[in-house]
């Protein structure tokens, strides 16, 4: 009986003490760096070599690379880490991510840390997301844009001219038309997604129209604007009136497979697919700006590098060093050739690798050129609650359960009441 | 007198004793339990008193309850979780029901047969969603081309607030009745013959017997197969991630996606514990419910 219940007791000891983990210390600096790789491509054993490559010239530093799945899971986990207490060095989240770290006050300033040349090197529509005012939080990591991929097969049969995309909302319309066969049975003109990131698409078209939806300092937003609203109703058009595009939602992952196997001739997508569909297009495919309305425009969008606060000084020079070395130019490109992301710096683009690249893949420049009219994505304080509200309103006039108008001003009045408690 | 203490005392000590050894052994299971039941729990109560971000959560009584109970989308997404309930709950009984009564006679086939209708239940739900999510696709969607033979195109099931609800409900009801049916079919093996040859005997048709001896007699398994689907249409979301994320406009969004977004999207954790509670809430009353009253009406 007695040794019956020291064994039993015996058992839980170990157990429990199997459960703490002892820490060990070390000579070298190890920094974590989370990192998304659900998005573009096979990007973990990209970052995999990178880390290699850097530990090779830094023999004192470890970089423990954390891979989450999505920039949703790996914000989770972060955020997690933070809470826990264990806040790690940098991490890969989403740039519009920036108010809800600053609201949690858990990321560091990045002002200091680097001279003003460095960071006039990196695109201005880019560093929109990574700064506020002149205070800037993050690095532009990789970073994408919306552009307007086009079959050129589907074109000729239609008539069109394959090197002569829509260049106006009035072409676009036209075109689509054109391209729309047997009422969109066979081949529709035009897909333009509506999960997931519709806020970000209607972003683009408000942009084409005048201006963007927010203000910079994330606690105003314009839902209701009148160029919101005309953005709004021509996204609706499109399915509604012109008969071009699928009613409902159309689903964000479907879009890209929809353009590959034919069923539909014209795409907006993320720059981030240019490596797929250049991969998998079994026809000669082209891109192209986003066509205006009165002028050019599209959102930015992806993920920027983040430091975070609470670390130790030795700790946070190593990550300094390694933030550099991420962002070397020459590595800037060869990320961009790699997963199809926009390279984030202008020097990149003077770079051999890249020269060459674009020389032989002409489509890869439209984005880099399209960035002079790109602007910020929607960013807000209590980002994700202001992004549904909006994301909620699109698909609410989209399924056609409401109007423009009244979904709309519902929208912002919403929005509103959700940034009150951030206005002085 | 001396000795009746004497033995009450002995029997105390040896009962303590004894009691003691039994709360040992059920200590590890305690202690689980604590860690990964009662203290999350608990700590959700205490978390939905509190609101703000999550490193500086400030005290806010019962504030954010109003807030939850005013707010249109957890109207909205009660509303859409009843209507699952009622969708997908009796259905999926009645034809997990019979199909085991079909498939519990001796006959050719029936093992392959069992097999095939079980075997949703083993695919996990995320790949269930994905197989689902390329035949309600528009166009070139098994259901589509299956609606383009007789020359229909078929509406846009996910994009659509008004086919978006049906389209999961069927999806879950085909996931779920092979599982119920497997626990009507062990609840048939073990109903008595004689009552069935005897009603044989007498004259009964099929019909009667089903609504006279079948149904009545296996009165604990639907008790426990409804407790588990109601609890499974509270609890199974994770398709709401793949194939619409809640859209279109909240049309298809249940709590325990909603509870998701509201902590991992919005970081609003309070906002979360809050509606976490009201599931907890709702689950615990749905078990008492059946337990306390339901469970008395039946004839075991």
């Amino acid at each position: 009986m007695k040794f019956k219940v020291l064994a039993l007791f015996t058992v839980l000891l170990v157990f429990l003490a199997a459960c703490s983990s002892g820490g060990s210390k070390d000579e070298v600096t190890e920094i974590d760096f989370y990192f998304p790789v659900a998005v573009g491509g096979d990007v973990a054993k990209i970052v995999d070599d990178l880390v290699a490559d850097f530990e090779k010239e830094n023999p004192d530093i470890k970089v423990n690379a954390r891979y989450g799945g999505s920039y949703s899971e790996t914000m989770t986990q972060v955020m997690a880490a933070v809470q826990g207490g264990n806040p790690p060095e940098l991490a890969v989240l989403f740039s519009i991510d920036l108010f809800t770290l600053l609201e949690n006050d858990v990321i560091e300033e990045m002002t200091p840390l680097f001279d003003e040349k460095y960071f006039n090197d990196f695109y201005d529509a880019f560093m929109a997301n990574s700064s506020i005012g002149d205070k800037v939080y993050s690095l532009p990591f990789q970073r994408s844009t919306i552009v307007l991929y086009y079959n050129k097969d589907a074109f000729k049969k239609a008539g069109l001219n394959p090197d002569a995309p829509p260049k106006t909302w009035d072409e676009l319309v036209d075109y689509s038309k054109k391209l729309t066969l047997n009422g969109g049975k066979d081949q529709w003109g035009l897909e333009i997604p509506s999960t997931g990131y519709q806020y970000w698409m209607l972003q683009a078209l408000a942009l084409q129209t005048k201006e963007n939806i927010m203000s910079e300092d994330g606690k105003e937003t314009y839902f209701n604007a009148p160029h919101t609203k005309e953005a709004m109703q021509f996204y609706v058009d499109l399915s509604k009136k012109h008969k071009v595009m699928p009613e409902g939602t159309i689903e964000w992952a479907t879009v890209p497979s929809d353009f590959l196997s034919g069923r539909t001739a014209m795409m907006y997508h993320t720059t981030g697919n240019l490596t797929n569909v250049k991969t998998n297009a079994e026809f000669d495919f082209g891109v192209a700006y986003l066509p205006s309305n009165n002028q050019y425009g599209s959102p930015t969008g992806g993920g920027n590098i983040y430091m975070f606060k609470d670390i130790p000084k030795e700790n946070k020079d190593a990550a300094i060093k390694f933030m550099k070395f991420l962002t070397e130019p020459e590595r800037v490109a060869q990320w961009s050739i790699d997963t199809g992301y926009v390279a984030t710096r202008k020097s990149a683009y003077e770079t051999d690798a890249l020269k060459k690249y674009v020389e032989e893949f002409p489509q890869a420049i439209i984005a880099r050129e399209q960035l002079e009219y790109a602007d910020s994505e929607l960013a807000t304080y209590q980002n994700g609650e202001v992004q549904k509200i909006f994301n909620d309103a699109i698909q609410s006039i989209l399924t056609g359960k409401s109007n423009v108008d009244e979904s709309l001003d519902k929208a912002q009045k919403d929005a509103e009441k959700v940034l009150e408690p951030f206005k002085e | 007198m001396d000795n009746t203490q004497k033995t009450s005392k002995k029997k105390l000590s040896f009962s303590f004793k004894q009691n003691m050894f039994a709360y040992l052994l059920l200590l590890p299971s305690f202690i689980f339990l604590s860690l990964f039941t009662f203290y999350p729990t608990l700590k959700s109560i205490h978390l939905s008193f509190y609101s703000g971000p999550m490193t500086r959560l400030q005290f806010s009584g019962l504030d954010q309850y109003k807030e939850v109970f005013t707010d249109e989308i957890f109207k909205k997404v009660m509303m859409n979780n009843i209507i699952f309930i009622i969708g997908t709950v009796p259905t999926s009984l009645f034809l997990a029901m019979y199909l085991a009564i079909w498939l519990n006679k001796k006959m050719k086939g029936s093992a392959l047969l069992r097999t095939s209708f079980f075997y949703p239940t083993v695919i996990p739900l995320i790949a269930v969603a994905n197989i689902w999510l390329f035949i309600y696709t528009p166009q070139y969607g098994l259901l589509a081309k299956f609606l383009q033979a007789f020359g229909e195109n078929g509406p846009n099931w996910l994009g659509n607030q008004s086919t978006v609800m049906i389209a999961m409900i069927i999806m879950i009801i085909w996931k779920d009745t092979g599982f119920f049916m497997i626990f009507y079919l062990a609840g048939l093996q073990n109903l008595p013959k004689d009552v069935y040859e005897a009603a044989i005997m007498e004259g009964a048709k099929p019909f009667q017997i089903f609504r006279h001896i079948t149904f009545p007699l296996l009165m604990p398994t639907t008790l426990f197969v409804m407790i588990v689907a109601i609890t499974n249409a509270f609890k199974n979301v994770d398709h709401l991630y793949i194939m619409t994320k809640g859209g279109p406009d909240n049309a298809s969004n249940l709590l325990l996606y909603h509870i998701y977004e509201a902590a991992f999207t919005n970081w609003d954790l309070g906002k979360a514990a809050v509606l976490t509670v009201v599931l907890i809430v709702v689950l615990l009353s749905i078990t008492a419910f059946n337990y306390l009253f339901l469970d008395k009406k039946i004839h075991y």
